[in-house]
């Protein structure tokens, strides 16, 4: 099955926002958790053509940052610099998924200038280096957490639909548990009892933990019953006479039943599962300071002066509304040609 | 323009909803023989309704067992005490008491009442009211948060009557600057609480749903009306005991209505939005919002200068931990070198705090006396500057060294790393710690920053001892000594690092006790200054907190309210309430 242009699209925006994240080190500017306590809550610097002596720049360029000083307005420019905008440039180490280490960066100011294309936080942090960092955690978090959910689920489910029995009834009993649990509660009780000493490599896998375990039972569910269906399918007993095990039946006939049900529950899933963790960091749950995460930066928000005159920290949320936005026409594009691909799997089965 | 002009119609509009009919209550004529008290105020006019927002609904209207900050602020407009602390001035003034003499050896203060005086419902007040407020605080079984105050040398201050205007007080010993003690004690009107007292329902008497004919009190104003979830209005008090210059009786606002606003940033809208006439101790950040709207909407901000707050790194030093000790035994190792102390202390990048955290509306500390305490600071200590050399040559002279990758191990070789737990619901402790968390990267030690709900973060810090360090604050309360003995002493309940201990763990605690408690007893003014001089030096070496910032304490009101005086003591706005009167918007206070 060829997967239908309506699918193409959202995928590869969702490629291309996974590779800029991925790659964070290199597209931001500045290492996330550096504090320039000299420019704090500063908005985006502004780019510049033309100078102040009306000279025309090819390069744009910036202008060097005022200290506060309590007299003057924060973060305005002094006629320090000009300071052009160079690509690739030397700056602070990073290392792309844990292994390849570098200091080039996709773009960047000579020092002492600054550039802060999305402004900076309030504590003088890059907001651009900050959302693309915090797009790790959040985006990762995510998908590993509907992987988990997922392998869970289908194993399951699986389990349940093929075998039936006390199995079926007990996994199924361990469903409905899972889906009356109020999970928030569940995961603000959880962290309470978690020792003070987790580290964020540790917090993040947790969370993920916790996530994808509570979210099992959905996708188990629906599996189950696809399984079910499957089962009882003329061509499945026939391979069954012929004396396929289980495990070939399982694989050849049962599972691929499933592909289209798993890849749709996974287009759901993974949004949900990154707005449960930006849920999680805007409670104060999530991954602790100095790491970033979309929710904790979108946490700041809830202070009034920082939603009434830091207007360029909604960045993240901009970045969520385009993640969504990318996997929610994704899921209704692949509901679409399953619906297509059943339509035919009918046809095929009215003619038996 | 336009949109000026529908202010305007909006506000007659609200001043036609708030005044139904016009009413106001008028002051009780002067009685010959009052014995009342002239303020030296600017004369204002009667009339008006003031609106404050409080942080939180009040918890009781009863002055003996309340302990939360609405509660007090409400009751502080309701009563009056013997001698009261004047918050302009920090100096103590009489106030019931028209004057106080004490005895020789310091031993016995007597004090004269105000003849004539009335309680808000129009009974009279004498000594009888006095003996019974004092039996009340003192009581056991009644357990005001105020008892310990009143116990000099673990004996209760023993009260007199020496006739119907005239009471004494004795204490077990010398108590410096005891006329101070008097202050925030609300008199009890004797004829209202006797009943409930002596029938052991004390604790239940005076609760919020109270009638307003069943209350009573010495303060400007008394309760009219409380709608819970909402407001708590309070109207004149027509016999209160303070005249202006003019000879009329204050105070000169009808009525204030204190609204339950949540949190602090709800109390800032309904401020902005001119609704309430005076904002209350709002943070640097809002100040900076609100600073730009000051002329179009006709109020003006206050920064009062450095309050009595300061906010600290709490290192853990007790003895008792939880059962298993979740590895801060071996961290003690290091928090309780006081090289490693200073170290951290050094490392901190205190004026990057205030700039960051308090927008440079605050003062670097380095003791728990800050700047806003004019008469007790110690003038010579250095203004703490930041040094991660003097940092790293601490820390190597007491065994610790760098591992290539730059993080810190101690003399054992095991990497020098805690966490630090702070209130979720405070931006700026939280902000606190997040700096110092980057300020010590610097120095290879690796910190983690706890957020906790408060509750839990105070059952961690007071009870279970199960935290590596803290960032916390502590404040309010009187710029004397002695308000802060519970801290400094090393049996007092709020000496955090190191809770319940029997004798001194460290001889400069030793000192700093037998300092704290010298101070205690000694009368001359000179001698306690030297003493706590000497205390404000133990907190410099011996870094028993390691101090951060002490924010300023800003305020804010509308420009109609006139005689407006903000102090840095509580309550910062009201404490002259009965003073405090609405003129035209046009015109600026003085």
């Amino acid at each position: 099955m060829r997967p239908s242009k309506a699918v193409v699209l959202p995928l590869v925006c969702l490629a291309v926002i996974h590779t800029i994240v991925g790659l964070a080190g290199f597209f931001g500017p500045y290492d996330p958790a550096a504090q320039n306590r000299e420019v704090p809550s500063c908005p985006p610097t502004r780019l510049h053509w033309v100078d102040r002596d009306g000279g025309l720049h090819l390069r744009p360029f910036v202008y060097g940052l005022a200290e506060p000083t309590g007299e003057t307005e924060q973060c305005a420019e002094v006629l320090h610099g000009p300071y052009p905008i160079q690509l690739l440039v030397r700056g602070t180490q990073y290392r792309i998924l844990g292994v390849l280490t570098s200091d080039r960066h996709l773009f960047g100011v000579a020092a002492p200038g600054h550039v802060y294309v999305m402004g900076t936080d309030n504590y003088g942090r890059d907001v651009l280096s900050r959302v693309l960092y915090g797009g790790q955690i959040s985006l990762f978090a995510g998908l590993l957490a509907t992987l988990l959910s997922l392998i869970l689920g289908l194993l399951l489910g699986t389990l349940a639909g093929f075998y039936g029995g006390w199995r079926d009834g007990v996994i199924m009993r361990g469903v409905e548990l899972f889906l009356a649990l109020p999970w928030l509660y569940l995961l603000l009780a959880l962290r309470a009892f978690l020792p003070l000493h987790t580290g964020p490599r540790q917090t993040f896998l947790l969370l993920i933990a916790v996530i994808g375990f509570v979210g099992w039972a959905r996708p188990a569910r629906i599996i189950r019953g696809v399984v079910l269906s499957a089962k009882e399918r003329s061509h499945l007993l026939a391979a069954r006479s012929f004396g396929g095990s289980d495990l070939y039946l399982l694989r050849h006939h049962v599972l691929p039943e499933t592909r289209s049900v798993v890849l749709t529950q996974a287009a759901l899933l993974i949004p949900h599962y990154v707005l449960a963790e930006v849920t999680l960091s805007f409670l104060g749950l999530g991954v602790s300071e100095p790491i970033a995460s979309w929710g904790s930066m979108l946490a700041t928000l809830q202070q009034y002066h920082i939603l009434v005159s830091n207007w360029w920290m909604f960045y993240p949320g901009v970045a969520l509304v385009l993640v969504f936005l990318s996997y929610g026409v994704l899921s209704n594009a692949l509901q679409a040609d399953t619906a297509k691909h059943g339509v035919k799997w009918n046809a095929y089965s009215s003619l038996e | 323009m336009r949109t000026r002009r529908w202010n305007k119609l909006l506000d007659l509009v609200v001043v036609a909803l708030l005044y139904p009919g016009g009413y106001a209550l008028a002051s009780n004529p002067i009685g010959t023989g009052e014995e009342v008290l002239v303020a030296a105020n600017n004369p204002g006019t009667n009339g008006g309704r003031l609106v404050v927002a409080l942080r939180a609904e009040p918890k009781t209207l009863n002055p003996v067992l309340s302990n939360d900050a609405s509660s007090r602020e409400v009751l502080s407009q309701m009563t009056a005490d013997l001698i009261h602390i004047n918050r302009y001035s920090q100096q103590s003034e009489p106030s019931l008491a028209k004057s106080w003499s004490v005895s020789p050896d310091g031993l016995h203060y007597i004090l004269q009442l105000r003849r004539g005086l009335r309680f808000s419902d129009g009974t009279p007040l004498d000594a009888e009211d006095v003996l019974f407020t004092f039996r009340v605080y003192l009581d056991e079984k009644v357990n005001a948060p105020q008892r310990d105050t009143l116990i000099v040398a673990d004996k209760p201050v023993v009260v007199r009557k020496t006739g119907p205007y005239t009471v004494a007080f004795d204490m077990a010993q010398p108590y410096a600057s005891a006329e101070r003690l008097f202050d925030s004690i609300a008199i009890l009107p004797h004829h209202l609480l006797e009943g409930p007292y002596s029938e052991g329902k004390f604790t239940q008497a005076w609760n919020l749903g109270v009638p307003s004919g069943q209350i009573a009190g010495l303060g400007p104003f008394r309760l009219k009306q409380y709608v819970p979830g909402q407001h708590i209005t309070l109207e004149r008090n027509p016999y209160y005991w303070k005249v202006d210059s003019k000879g009329n009786r204050l105070p000169y606002l009808d009525e204030v209505t204190f609204l339950f606003a949540g949190n602090e940033d709800a109390e800032v809208l309904r401020f902005e939005s001119g609704e309430t006439e005076i904002v209350n101790r709002i943070s640097a950040e809002n100040y900076v919002v609100l600073e730009k709207q000051q002329t179009s909407r006709g109020f003006k901000l206050y920064d009062l200068g450095p309050g009595l707050e300061y906010n600290f790194l709490l290192l853990n030093l007790n003895a008792t931990l939880p059962p298993r000790d979740n590895g801060i035994r071996s961290k003690q190792a290091w928090f309780g070198d006081i090289k490693f102390r200073q170290a951290i202390s050094s490392a901190i990048d205190r004026d990057g705090i205030n700039r960051i955290v308090y927008k440079g509306r605050g003062s670097p500390i380095l003791t728990h006396v800050p700047p806003g305490n004019r008469l007790w600071i110690d003038q010579k200590l250095p203004h703490p500057a930041r040094s991660l050399d003097r940092s790293r040559e601490l820390l190597k002279s007491v065994g610790f060294s760098w591992r290539s990758d730059g993080s810190l191990i101690d003399s054992h070789g095991s990497e020098v790393e805690f966490s630090i737990v702070a209130s979720a619901s405070s931006n700026q402790r939280l902000q606190m710690a997040t700096m110092i968390q980057q300020d010590l990267k610097e120095l290879g030690i690796r910190v983690q920053v706890v957020p906790l709900e408060f509750r839990t973060m105070l059952d961690r810090v007071l009870q279970t001892h199960d935290y590596e360090a803290a960032v916390m604050g502590l404040g309010g309360g009187d710029v004397d000594p002695n308000s802060q003995v519970n801290v400094w002493l090393s049996s007092g309940d709020d000496h955090f690092w190191n809770l319940g201990e029997t004798k001194p763990a460290t001889p400069w605690e030793a000192e700093m006790d037998s300092l704290m408690k010298r101070q205690m007893s000694t009368l001359s003014a000179k001698e306690r200054k030297q003493l706590f001089d000497r205390v404000q030096e133990i907190e410099v070496e011996d870094v028993p907190f390691i101090f951060l910032v002490s924010p300023n304490v800003l305020v804010g009101a509308k420009v109609r309210v006139h005689n407006f005086k903000p102090a840095i003591l509580d309550s910062h706005t009201l404490w002259n309430s009965e003073e405090l009167f609405l003129g035209d918007e046009g015109r600026s206070p003085k």
